[in-house]
């Protein structure tokens, strides 16, 4: 067996991003006025407590069927119309972000228990050498949250709060800390 | 019902930048303390979004024919190939790029460098791999440019990219850099990437690609993520 080649090392995205990354579309993981959408949005702080305003964040998660836009999903790929699974925003001068999106099926685990829905995060900013990723679940599934593996896996509630959005009126809420008393869980993948 | 899986290949600290580096200021206050929590790869991970032709304009390979006249500036010819670290193209997936102009300076309003602006020249440009994994622009040089991380502190010139790949885990970007700039010892963006990997972010001068009377052409080739073992059969290969 050959040796595999040396994959290409990460660099900060830094601060002039917004030259070639924003889309017009970014924010649309599903087209507005698709019924049943709401918003997810948060601000972006770091250790100090500022608000990141130069930050991007994208998303990628399941149709509400639990499938993803994707080939290689083994159960067949989505039937939505329009969904493309994915959102890019860069944060606001004010650090805030907003996309627009649905509320993914649940996806059986590796053992076939069922996870509770999430949204799968990727946070980019000058001064991040690599991204850092992180889960968005909703803090109106008590119980299926309980229950799915991921958060249980967490050391305490504490770590498994800055995972969870909670419900606001234009949505869902969902802060990041990148470092700091209420840094967010970040996972390696 | 259970749904055996194949996930992408971990990286190590061989491979990447520390979220940490002192001497890059900005990831001081911006880097998570606590440990990266492991997650075993599911359908999220093996899937991702792959973007190809209907994010690409006619002209979003050639940031020299973008606006009315030519930018300023050396042209070049900036190609390669996209692979995964099995060695196999990955095809078909949107390849971005950002950089400064020639006089090192970005089109962005946060950018003080008094450096001129180049009203031919935004900086921005997109294309999608081919069947083979490759990809090609045509740009100007970035110049070089300083910043604030330390006293006399000037950035290598580079070009910023951006790949998805066909997973959420081969997601990446990163910056090309040209060989032999004699700004590399004092960067610590580059710096921060371990030694031995390096020149992975460093084309290379192609004469062969050049095309006489015309452009310089520098190679580089990419390497996202492999399987973790090769699928026995692959439909989309
Ligand atoms: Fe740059």
């Amino acid at each position: 067996m050959t040796e595999p080649l040396g994959v290409t090392p990460s660099q900060t995205v830094g601060p002039f991003y917004a030259i070639g990354l924003p889309w017009e579309d970014g924010p649309y993981v599903v087209p507005a006025g698709t019924p049943g959408s709401f918003e997810v949005h948060g601000t972006v702080y770091d250790g100090a407590g500022e608000a990141v305003p130069d930050a991007l964040i994208e998303t990628w998660q399941a149709d509400p069927d639990g499938r993803f836009a994707h080939p290689d999903d083994p159960r067949g790929a989505v039937k939505w119309d329009a969904f493309r699974g994915f959102a890019r925003v860069p944060t606001t001068p004010e650090g805030t972000y907003a996309f627009r999106t649905v509320r993914p099926g649940r996806l059986p685990s590796a053992s076939g228990e069922l996870q509770a829905p999430y949204i799968a995060v990727s946070v980019f900013a000058r001064g991040l050498l690599n991204r850092v990723v992180t889960r968005i679940y909703f803090g109106d599934e008590a119980e299926a949250n309980a229950a799915d593996p991921v958060l249980r896996s967490l050391a305490g509630d504490a770590e498994r709060a800055t995972l969870v959005a909670a419900p606001s009126d234009r949505g869902y809420r969902f802060d990041v800390h990148v470092q700091g008393d209420h840094e967010t869980v970040f996972f390696s993948i | 019902m259970s749904i055996p899986l194949i996930g992408y290949r971990r990286e190590g600290p061989e491979d990447q930048p520390p979220l940490d580096y002192a001497g890059y200021g900005s990831t001081a206050l911006r880097h998570p303390k606590r440990p990266l929590v492991p997650l075993p790869h599911g359908l999220t991970e093996i899937t991702g979004p792959m973007f190809g032709h209907e994010k690409v304009g006619e002209l979003d390979h050639d940031l020299t024919r973008q606006h009315a006249g030519e930018p300023i500036g050396e042209r070049i010819i900036v190609h390669g190939r996209v692979l995964d670290s099995d060695g196999r193209a990955v095809p078909d997936t949107l390849v971005e790029i950002w950089q400064a102009n020639s006089a090192g300076r970005y089109a962005h309003e946060r950018d003080q460098h008094p450096a001129p602006l180049d009203p031919n020249f935004t900086g921005a440009g997109r294309c999608v791999t081919d069947s083979e994994g490759r990809y090609e622009y045509v740009t100007i040089k970035p110049g070089a440019y300083p910043w604030r991380n330390h006293p006399n502190a000037w950035r290598s010139q580079h070009i910023h990219l951006s790949l998805f790949g066909r997973a959420f885990s081969q997601r990446i970007v990163t910056q090309m850099y040209f060989p032999g700039d004699p700004l590399f010892y004092q960067d610590p963006i580059y710096l921060a990437v371990p030694e031995s990997a390096r020149h992975r972010m460093v084309s290379m001068f192609d004469l062969d690609r050049t095309e006489p009377e015309w452009a310089l052409a520098y190679r580089f080739d990419i390497v996202l993520r492999g399987r973790e073992q090769t699928p026995t059969e692959d439909p989309h290969d």
